[in-house]
């Protein structure tokens, strides 16, 4: 399988406190991979260093065979923003806007034209049964429909990497298992690479392989290694 | 599981043959464990016997014994009593799994690595009952999680067992 996304040996602190302490972890094109671990022990930073939201302090991190960590941020901005989809534990969409302009949200800021980003965004709304739904605002939405709107943000702009921190974390067992269910199958469909935080087990059986991380180091001996 | 008492409870909802009963029992309960069918009749005659079931006459037919088979009312409190009654809490408190972790941590064997493993072959089988939830139906899904549910726990455990790996070892190696 092809690499899409390593870091190689990186290393990030907190002031005194580190967070990652030499870890390397890659992901091919198309995997799901998730990324588990106690709390605290560095899966979220490692998530962030990938994605290029965190500068790591040491070693480097690549993306589709470029370093992304050494460039600057209006680059990795512009990474972020057209690669790569973003899903975190809360959703957070923007509440004054309705469903369907925040999932067109990310293509409005990449220039596409409001009329036709709207058109795009809708079409995701049947896929994660949304139905009727465009309209609403965040806080008319349940925790489950607000998540499906925020997969539906992670991927409109057809993402090769979406980050995935506890996407269900703020769900119940259905409503996650729903959105899960949901974000596997937009992902495979579309060969998108999944990095997926959780520390439930039950989540990440929805992966392709796991790793931990502990004490900011990744574990080698879990997942497809040890099986 | 109680076999005689879940094909009683089958029973209870039509008179059937023994056929009826295993082909229904495989479907719901079986999973791959079918019934076989001398389990079957022996059961129901010795239900029969308890009073719990009753056994029509003997019908003309080919294979094995055609005969229908009726719950009596005793077999109703029966099945009625069974369904109501909490099932034991069973803690596994001497599992394999516990036994392996001291055993390792007595003789300064690597636990930490078996334990690794183990997780890596829980979650192996997680995400076969994951995958199996989406292609099966509502019952498939139901029995996929209790599995899931089941082993979760044992992840749950494996997890904070290793966050007191060297206090256990302490205490097992004095």
């Amino acid at each position: 399988m092809t690499v899409q996304i390593e870091a190689r040996s990186i290393t990030k602190s907190f002031g005194h406190t580190p967070a990652l302490r030499g870890a390397t972890i890659s992901a091919g094109r198309g995997e799901i991979l998730a990324i588990m671990g106690p709390s605290g022990s560095g899966k979220s930073t490692l998530l962030h260093c990938l994605a290029g939201i965190l500068t790591p302090d040491g070693s480097e991190v690549w993306f589709a065979g470029h370093r992304l960590d050494s460039q600057n941020e209006a680059a990795r901005s512009t990474v972020r923003r057209d690669t790569f989809g973003f899903v975190f534990q809360f959703g957070q969409l923007v509440p004054e806007l309705t469903a369907q302009e925040n999932v067109a949200l990310p293509l409005l800021l990449s220039g596409i034209r409001r009329k036709q980003a709207l058109q795009e965004a809708q079409q995701w709304f049947p896929r994660l049964e949304l139905e009727g739904l465009e309209n609403r605002r965040s806080g008319e939405l349940s925790g489950g429909q607000a998540q499906r709107v925020a997969l539906a943000r992670g991927m409109v702009n057809r993402p090769e990497v979406l980050f995935a921190d506890e996407p269900t974390g703020s769900l119940d067992s259905v409503s996650g298992e729903h959105v899960m269910n949901l974000l596997t199958a937009a992902a495979r469909e579309h060969g998108t690479t999944v990095i997926l935080v959780t520390h439930e087990a039950r989540i990440a059986a929805y992966a392709d392989r796991e790793v931990i991380v502990r004490d900011g180091l990744v574990s080698s001996l879990t997942g497809a290694e040890a099986a | 599981m109680s076999v005689p008492l879940t094909l009683l409870g089958l029973l209870e909802r039509e008179p059937s043959h023994g056929y009826d009963l295993k082909r229904d029992y495989d479907a719901y309960f079986g999973r791959g464990k079918p019934l076989p069918y001398g389990q079957v009749y022996a059961t129901l005659s010795r239900l029969a016997r308890d009073g719990m079931a009753i056994a029509g006459a003997a019908e003309p037919g080919e294979g094995p014994e055609r005969k229908r088979y009726s719950i009596t009312p005793v077999g109703i409190s029966e099945v009625g009593s069974w369904l109501a009654e909490p099932a034991a809490p069973e803690p596994h408190l001497q599992t394999v799994l516990f036994a392996k972790v001291v055993l390792s941590l007595m003789l300064d064997r690597p636990a930490a690595g078996y334990l690794d493993k183990q997780r890596a072959a829980h979650l192996q089988r997680m995400r076969e009952l994951t995958a199996l939830k989406q292609e099966g139906n509502l019952v498939d899904i139901m029995l996929a999680d209790h599995g899931l549910y089941h082993l979760e726990a044992d992840l749950r455990w494996i997890d904070h067992t290793v966050a007191r790996l060297d206090a256990l070892r302490k205490l097992v190696q004095k």
